[in-house]
């Protein structure tokens, strides 16, 4: 009989549980618990102006703090119809950059790579690959530093607003920003050995794979939700597609689909979109052996890794553009009008949704925020279910190091979410 | 030679986003600080526990019940409690849900959750446990982190500006937010962000929190000299600084 129970996994945002419970090879239980204090985002929402949407819901997380900027702008100028020009697209772009790096990189070496060292954390690695840690602070050090550029600071941003960028970067910033993604993908190329170092568990699971999809482009801020098993859903009807539930023993609502359980985040855009990947990004998943589809929820480390070099790459172009372009504040007329808008992005961890009804004044009425983390738990526990009878002959230790190693894999945002984790053998 | 001071981080309701900022170091500042304190307990990026701590940073408001315990018994196992961050500090963006004290609304987000009996408001750690030094910021400045550290590790007590935003906004040679007929709460926040939201063509929303003595009648002499509604700018007030009883004196709960 084995009992698991871990009670606030490590190396993970947020607070969360993992607890399981076998008896003779039958799982009698196998939750992963999102227990992170309810945030009630929505309901501070209400009752303010649009443009306090940015402000406010930016803290719901500050990982993906960006990532909520844009959902909420979106949601407003979908709200409003407002139209957005190629200058603001392409800061925005750069801005999500920022954030990507920040987090993937977060996310790959300091939270994932200790579990393959058998350490306890990046630290120790200070002292015994002290160039690992070198590497890796230089890309994570390389998004607060677009962040900051493009935002004032990466973490909740000071320059988005919904009249367009309230500050814009000069020539010379963004000659600097230029020659820095070449670096930064240089220094990429050096992950790719670090990459090629971890084992990571064989483990096959195939499931609903959703992202946002635009034909021809790996989108990250616009497009339509894209289901690998019914295909396009317009981002209007992302409700019929998270279908939120609650259950008692978590503070995190939980999404359902086509299936018992969807998948979201770096692995689902790579398998739903991975062909629209930049030539380079591309190169570098072959390097790594990722091959679309895949079907192995541990390898959205790798994907993550593969989806820097594309966010590079992008970025590179972005900046290209804007230098190409002349540049000047902008100050778009927002009217509003009473009724609802969606905003729905990709954010490092998958699809973000928000949704605001405003009032003829442009007051929030009421507010949706639908994030990744929630929507891949039901998956992280079907993972757990199919994993385990294969597993369940191994140690305590080994089978808890493989669930909290899943868990991680899906770099789960827990405080975003409560609206989640600890691993618990009972 | 002395044992290195032992130095964890904790999270309570937050966003986490000051421990990341906390980190956002170049190696070398990295493997300075690693040199100097031994990072004992800091759940988002290690898995190592310890018993006592030199200096505890805490990140996030306290808004359950359970948490109140948790809070007491690092406190009881610390020489030093520093605050790290506005929802720790002032109980920050987390208080807007204060202004709703009956549950109704609550209920919305998580029909019928029995997490929500849990719950309490949002409060700052010093409203619970005593804490020696505060980070404020929303998120906190890394400069401002590394040099509290500093002054920490000298036995120093360490300060932080009790003069207004105003001030660095000033000295940045800002066109005033009120010029643009905008609400700016920047003459009675604390400095310290060097004016980072007007700078870049935004406005100040206080979440570093009230200077001490805030002269908030004077506020808003200048508001109406400018135009702008007191009543709108009390508004502003709510997104932070539903904690700070000389703006808002009524306790709801």
């Amino acid at each position: 009989m084995t009992k698991i129970d871990v009670h606030h996994i490590t190396r993970v945002e947020g607070h969360g549980n993992i607890k399981v419970d076998i008896n003779k090879g039958k799982i009698l239980m196998c939750r992963l618990e999102i227990v992170e204090a309810p945030r009630f985002f929505e309901a501070m929402l209400r009752g303010r102006h649009y443009d306090e949407t940015i402000i406010v819901s930016s803290r719901i997380c500050g990982i993906c703090s960006v990532g909520h900027q844009l959902a909420a702008l979106r949601a407003i100028e979908d709200a409003f119809n407002v139209k957005i020009s190629e200058q603001e697209k392409c800061l925005r772009r750069l801005l999500n950059c920022g954030e990507f790096f920040e987090s993937h990189v977060l996310h790959i070496y300091f939270l994932a790579v200790p579990d393959f060292k058998g350490i306890k954390s990046v630290f120790p690695l200070a002292k015994t690959n002290k160039d690992v840690v070198v590497h890796a602070l230089n890309l994570k050090r390389f998004g607060h530093y677009i962040g900051g550029v493009i935002g004032g600071r990466l973490i909740h941003s000071t320059t988005t607003d919904v009249k367009a960028m309230s500050k814009l970067p000069t020539k010379k910033e963004l000659e600097e920003v230029l020659k820095r993604l070449h670096e930064a993908k240089e220094e990429l190329k050096q992950g790719v050995s670090i990459l090629k170092g971890l084992k990571f568990p064989a483990f096959e699971r195939e499931t609903e794979y959703i992202s946002l999809q635009k034909k021809g482009f790996y989108t990250l801020l616009e497009g339509n939700i894209y289901s690998s098993d019914v295909g396009e859903i317009s981002y209007k009807n992302y409700r019929n597609v998270v279908n939120e539930y609650i259950v008692d023993y978590a503070t995190a609502k939980r999404a359902k689909h086509n299936r018992v359980s969807y998948m979201v985040g770096a692995l689902a855009r790579f398998n739903n979109n991975g062909q629209w990947l930049s030539d380079d990004a591309k190169q570098i998943a072959r390097d790594l052996g990722l091959k679309s589809p895949c079907y192995n929820s541990y390898l959205n480390t790798v994907a993550q890794f593969v989806e820097l070099v594309h966010v590079a790459d992008d970025s590179i172009a972005a900046a290209e553009s804007l230098l190409n372009m002349n540049l000047k504040l902008e100050e778009r007329s927002v009217v509003v009008t009473p009724g609802s808008g969606v905003g729905a992005v990709e954010v490092p961890r998958g699809t973000l949704y928000h949704e605001y009804i405003f009032n003829d004044k442009g007051i929030v009425q009421d507010a949706n925020c639908v994030i990744p983390t929630g929507q891949n738990v039901n998956n992280i526990e079907e993972d757990f279910k199919a994993l385990l009878p294969g597993i369940s002959k191994k140690s305590q230790k080994e089978i808890t190091l493989l669930l909290e190693m899943l868990v991680r894999a899906y770099d789960p945002c827990i405080s975003c979410s409560a609206h989640m984790l600890d691993v618990e053998f009972v | 030679m002395s044992k290195k001071p032992k130095v964890a981080f904790f999270d309570f309701t937050g966003c986490e986003g000051c421990q990341l900022c906390a980190v956002d170091l170049t190696p070398e500042q990295l493997f300075d600080l690693l040199a100097l304190v031994d990072i004992v307990e800091f759940r988002e990026v290690m898995t190592d526990k310890a018993e006592s701590y030199d200096i505890a940073f805490i990140e996030g408001s306290i808004s359950r019940k359970p948490d109140e315990e948790k809070i007491k018994d690092i406190r009881a196992r610390s020489k030093l409690l520093v605050t790290l961050g506005a929802c720790s500090t002032i109980a920050g963006v987390n208080a807007l849900r204060n202004f709703y004290p009956d549950d109704k609304l609550l209920h919305l987000v998580y029909p019928g959750h029995p997490e929500i009996d849990r719950t309490t408001i949002a409060r700052g750690v010093s409203e619970v446990v005593k804490v020696d030094a505060m980070i404020p910021g929303c998120p906190i400045d890394t400069h401002e982190f590394l040099r509290v550290v500093k002054d920490l590790l000298l036995g120093k007590k360490p300060e932080i500006p009790t003069y207004p935003v105003c001030v660095e906004c000033k000295m940045n040679e800002n066109t005033c937010v009120y010029e643009k007929g905008i609400h700016c709460l920047g003459p009675v926040i604390r400095a310290g962000c060097n004016a980072i939201c007007p700078s870049n063509g935004g406005y100040c929303f206080g979440c570093r929190g009230a200077i001490p003595k805030a002269n908030i009648e004077s506020m808003k002499e200048i508001l109406q000299k400018y135009n702008l509604s007191a009543a709108d700018a009390l508004d502003k007030f709510k997104l932070f600084l539903e904690r700070d009883k000389e703006i808002f004196p009524d306790d709801k709960n």
